[in-house]
């Protein structure tokens, strides 16, 4: 529970992942503390805290976006999506499958804004070439891989993407 | 939770919002896309008592081209432009910069009157604004004015807006067919903040140019062209040496401190590589579309 220390919440509902939440959140709340710590869906990774690193991702009606720098109060009447969105956690998405087979992780801290922003790029762009997939994807950071085997990754998941 | 507190409005009228700046004054930030508030709250460098936010004022999110040129709203988002394909003939030097504006998820919160009310000098607005003649429309609660780019930036991170007002609209004029143009950033990743750019925009009539717009992006405190350089073109026919003259004087005009991503010994001399570089990528494009 995100704490009221300045009395002047406000009432909010929201769309997370299908479902619909009724919150009262403090306006200076980040709608990725909000996700995390008022909703306790923790999928979505708190990084950088000022837009940089793009771990907290999310789709917010439809589009992309850095979630640790929008407020939650932002978000209210709005749909939001994040990575738990992808799959019922019985069997992997095409994206999150290409990852593991091609080691698009190791720690894993980066993987859910990698894998959001993955999805938008191939919905937009279903066959990137390799100069597309870096550009697309140099707003994310990741400290493990050296990037090569995230590329690899998607250039598979692409290929399952359009064979469904 | 990071940023400090404040108290948070949320109109969805362009009237309410000038209410409340009438009412609170220098009190009042207001929020656009939030790419670079955003932030600026989380690090509390900004702790502002109250925001206003733009985002439920549905009426500042438009943009149309009409007999004049093109209108966009403030709000309109950067994606929205960089997904409509017309522009790259209508306005080919807007459709060809917004994508180094960040990244896509910051596109697709970021807005354009944000990007031209903050003036970073490092942002790609500014820049535009300066090199296409752009004008700025604004709103208070007793009526609007037109602000020319060329006069919006005063200093440091500062506009000619005024406390009581807003940014309502970017207009751009109609594009000159036989004109040319080129866009350059150097930075060291896609997505990031230049070290330096340059937004190029040339007419030429009878092989002389006629009208000459160079706009630096990152050199100094405040977006600038430079004029003198600009003016060295004027009646003359583009040249090797030409170019060299002027873009060694551009460099010459920046405004530009070290700092830790380059020194400004740097950045004068990628200056005069990219002003000179642009220059002859918009004659020759002025060339191919009929200006000679």
């Amino acid at each position: 529970m995100v704490q009221d220390t300045t009395n002047n919440s406000r009432l909010i509902k929201l769309t997370v992942n299908g479902v619909l939440y009724e919150r009262k959140i403090e306006p200076r709340v980040t709608l990725v503390d909000f996700i995390r710590g008022e909703l306790g869906i923790t999928g979505t990774h708190v990084g950088c805290e000022h837009g940089v690193c793009g771990a907290c991702t999310v789709i917010f009606d439809g589009q992309p976006i850095r979630s640790c720098i929008m407020l939650a109060v932002q978000a209210d009447s709005h749909s939001v999506q994040t990575v738990e969105s992808m799959s019922s956690g019985e069997q992997l998405h095409p994206i999150q499958q290409a990852f593991w087979e091609n080691f698009g992780l190791q720690c894993g801290f980066c993987t859910p804004g990698f894998l959001l922003t993955v999805q938008d790029l191939l919905s937009r762009n279903p066959d990137p070439t390799d100069t597309e997939i870096r550009e697309e994807l140099s707003g994310n950071i990741c400290r493990c891989t050296g990037y090569q085997s995230i590329i690899a990754a998607v250039k598979q998941a692409a290929i399952y993407m359009r064979q469904e | 939770m990071k940023p400090a507190p404040f108290d948070y409005y949320d109109p969805d009228s362009v009237e309410e919002v000038l209410d409340l700046l009438q009412q609170y004054g220098d009190d009042a930030k207001i929020l656009a896309g939030g790419q670079s508030l955003g932030p600026l709250l989380n690090m509390r460098l900004s702790t502002p008592q109250i925001i206003v936010d733009l985002n439920r004022v549905a009426d500042l999110e438009y943009y149309k081209s009409d007999g004049t040129g093109l209108r966009v709203g403030a709000m309109t988002r950067q994606s929205t432009l960089e997904d409509d394909t017309n522009l790259r003939t209508t306005q080919p030097i807007l459709a060809a910069s917004i994508p180094y504006i960040g990244h896509r998820s910051i596109r697709n919160r970021g807005t354009v009157g944000g990007s031209v009310a903050h003036a970073d000098p490092a942002a790609e607005w500014p820049a535009i604004m300066l090199a296409l003649d752009g004008t700025i429309l604004i709103r208070n609660t007793t009526g609007t004015r037109t602000v020319d780019a060329s006069d919006f930036y005063i200093s440091a991170l500062t506009t000619d807006l005024k406390p009581d007002e807003i940014l309502v609209e970017i207009q751009l004029p109609n594009w000159v067919k036989t004109s040319g143009w080129s866009f350059i950033e150097f930075s060291r990743r896609h997505g990031d903040f230049a070290i330096l750019g340059v937004a190029t925009y040339l007419t030429i009539e009878n092989r002389r140019c006629t009208k000459s717009r160079i706009a630096i992006i990152g050199g100094g405190p405040i977006p600038i062209r430079t004029s003198k350089a600009e003016s060295m073109l004027i009646g003359e026919t583009i040249s090797d040496e030409l170019l060299k003259d002027v873009s060694e004087q551009a460099s010459k005009e920046l405004d530009t401190d070290s700092d830790m991503h380059a020194s400004a010994d740097y950045r004068r001399y990628l200056a005069s590589v990219l002003v000179s570089s642009a220059l002859q990528e918009a004659a020759a494009r002025a060339g191919e579309s009929g200006g000679q």
